[in-house]
């Protein structure tokens, strides 16, 4: 039997598939179709200060091989978090790790303080790429000197381990890297949606009420892999890796191409346990390679 | 009781077609059906095709539990829909199911039901429903044009069913609004149950109100997921947005900011 687990800036990982923020709900959703405690870990929906009702219907389209959302962060805020969500999943036998987000420095602050005082939770993921909210979410993710400041401030009040989540949406991947790293970032995830549109033609009007969106699904596969190839070069902190993972072939990609960890998201929705049947497949891929270690795979690709 | 879902491969035994835009698919399960209440709706996985990405929820036209066969009623509108009309009997369907809430029990014997188009789908189960619990329903469908009416001998066994269509080729002339069963000064009924397009279920909830008769609406947002995790298909409500699929379809009007 392979060894599938993985070790991310000292938190042991049963394994290296983790369900992507914003398409895995809280976890609790899925136990009818699978047994969490399979995972590697969940990025649970993304938390904020208050409450947010996100943005008006319609917030989706379908697109070639994948799909464009404007949600907008909906949540009912960190305090609802703390006191209804987290008791009914910090039993959950695999790793909770909250996506923070806000408008404001200081609402970033506000809620990684209220998550660091959660025991079962091993870190926190620190959206600064959400390109589907008017203020913050994705502007302290595009320009170096704010992503760099943001994660500092967190950094400062987080004290258990601080993922950043990295935005597509900009000239160049590893300066953003760099400018997260600087600001005391463990870990890096990447890629959050890239900024997309749908049009009616028929009505001559955009398809989603925000007019823009984020797109998802394997249609942005091939610009994720590029950005966690170079973004694993750039930097030292490990790189966990989304964008268009839809089976194990995908996230066997992904860890070729310099990440530690993966995260599944749009596969959820298609089909609830791909998850599960990505950590089974990769455990055959070990198997089928004489791979040790699924560790071993990490940055493996060979360029010469 | 709670239900679980389940991700499940059913066996298309027919694809009937009921006219150039509508078809009925029957799926049939080896494992015995989870309990379905009428409302609920399947998420269908079309197939492996980039332009296809998505599931595409349907309602559940109606059950058979001693012969574990479900009927879906579908309207051609786009490539998924279309690839779907193409399935032979014996092709595999794959499907999430039972996704939803349901239309509620009425208390009161006094019931219409209201369908437009394609929203007539899940009325037929919500008879053999009501059927079953002794609530003979007035059952009022509207459809395009006489082409398109079909199946009223099936809902005919279950209650008093009146037609009407937009070009009035059959039954009554116009929109279901406009039929005489809602020209009187009261009306005979306790509970509206509705589906159809949005227009359609806005209009039959303000005749709601006006009456002060309790009236639930069935909605169909596009949604991605359909269990409630991906938060596309919401609806504003007295409680904020919340999800088609999970608190959701079946609302009642006074729960809408209609």
């Amino acid at each position: 039997m392979p060894d599938l687990s993985v070790n991310i800036a000292g938190i042991p990982f049963k394994n290296p598939v983790t369900t992507a923020s914003g398409t895995f709900g809280y976890g609790d959703e899925f136990s009818d179709f699978m047994d969490v405690g399979h995972l590697g870990g969940i990025f649970v929906k993304a938390v904020t200060g208050r409450n947010r009702d996100g943005n008006a219907y319609p917030r989706m389209a379908e697109t070639a091989s994948g799909m464009l959302n404007s949600v907008g962060l909906q949540n009912k805020g960190v305090d609802h978090f703390c006191r209804e969500i987290y008791p009914r999943i910090r039993h959950f036998n695999t790793h909770i790790i909250v996506n923070v987000s806000g408008s404001t420095v200081e609402e970033y602050i506000e809620v990684a303080e209220r998550i660091n005082e959660l025991d079962r939770i091993p870190a926190i993921e620190l959206n600064i790429s959400c390109p589907n909210v008017k203020q913050g979410g994705m502007a302290f993710g595009t320009i170096p000197a704010m992503a760099t400041e943001v994660t500092a401030a967190v950094r400062r009040v987080y004290r258990k381990v601080l993922m950043v989540k990295l935005s597509p949406n900009v000239t160049s991947i590893t300066d953003l890297a760099r400018a997260v790293v600087d600001g005391g970032a463990d870990v890096i995830t990447l890629i959050n949606t890239l900024l997309g549109m749908a049009i009616d033609a028929e009505r001559r009007r955009p398809v989603l009420s925000t007019v823009t969106g984020g797109l998802s699904g394997p249609a942005i596969k091939p610009v994720a892999l590029r950005m966690v190839w170079q973004v694993h070069k750039a930097v030292q902190v490990p790189v966990i890796g989304l964008g268009g993972i839809m089976n194990a072939t995908d996230a066997i990609e992904f860890m070729l191409a310099g990440a530690s960890a993966i995260q599944v998201g749009t596969a959820n929705f298609i089909d609830p346990a791909a998850s599960v049947k990505i950590i089974e497949g990769m455990n055959d891929y070990l198997v089928r390679h004489k791979i040790d270690s699924v560790a071993n795979l990490t940055g493996a690709l060979r360029t010469e | 009781m709670e239900v679980k879902k389940r991700v499940q491969n059913l066996r298309v035994k027919e694809n009937i077609r009921l006219n150039k835009r509508h078809f009925i698919l029957e799926l049939h399960s080896t494992e015995s059906f989870p309990l379905m209440l009428p409302g609920q709706f399947v998420q269908v996985r079309v197939e492996d095709s980039p332009s296809t990405f998505l599931r595409r929820p349907f309602s559940i036209h109606s059950i058979d539990y001693t012969h574990q066969t479900l009927r879906l009623l579908i309207q051609v509108k786009g490539e998924g829909t279309r690839h779907l009309s193409g399935r032979q009997p014996g092709d595999t369907v794959n499907i999430v199911y039972p996704l939803g809430n349901s239309f509620s029990l009425p208390v009161t014997k006094e019931v219409l039901l209201v369908g437009g188009g394609c929203g007539v789908a899940p009325l037929l189960f919500l008879s053999q429903f009501l059927a079953q619990n002794h609530i003979r329903p007035v059952i009022l469908l509207g459809f395009r044009t006489r082409d398109e009416v079909a199946e009223l001998e099936e809902y005919a066994r279950y209650g008093e069913v009146h037609v009407i269509t937009d070009d009035g080729t059959q039954g009554e002339h116009g929109l279901v609004t406009d039929h005489s069963l809602f020209q009187r000064e009261r009306l005979p009924f306790k509970k509206i149950y509705c589906c159809g397009p949005d227009a359609m279920m806005q209009s039959v909830a303000k005749i709601a109100r006006m009456h002060k008769i309790d009236c639930e609406v069935s909605l169909e947002n596009t949604m991605a997921c359909g269990f409630g995790v991906c938060l596309c298909c919401v609806t504003p409500t007295d409680k904020g947005n919340e999800r088609v699929c999970v608190e959701g379809p079946v609302f009642n009007i006074n729960r809408l900011k209609w």
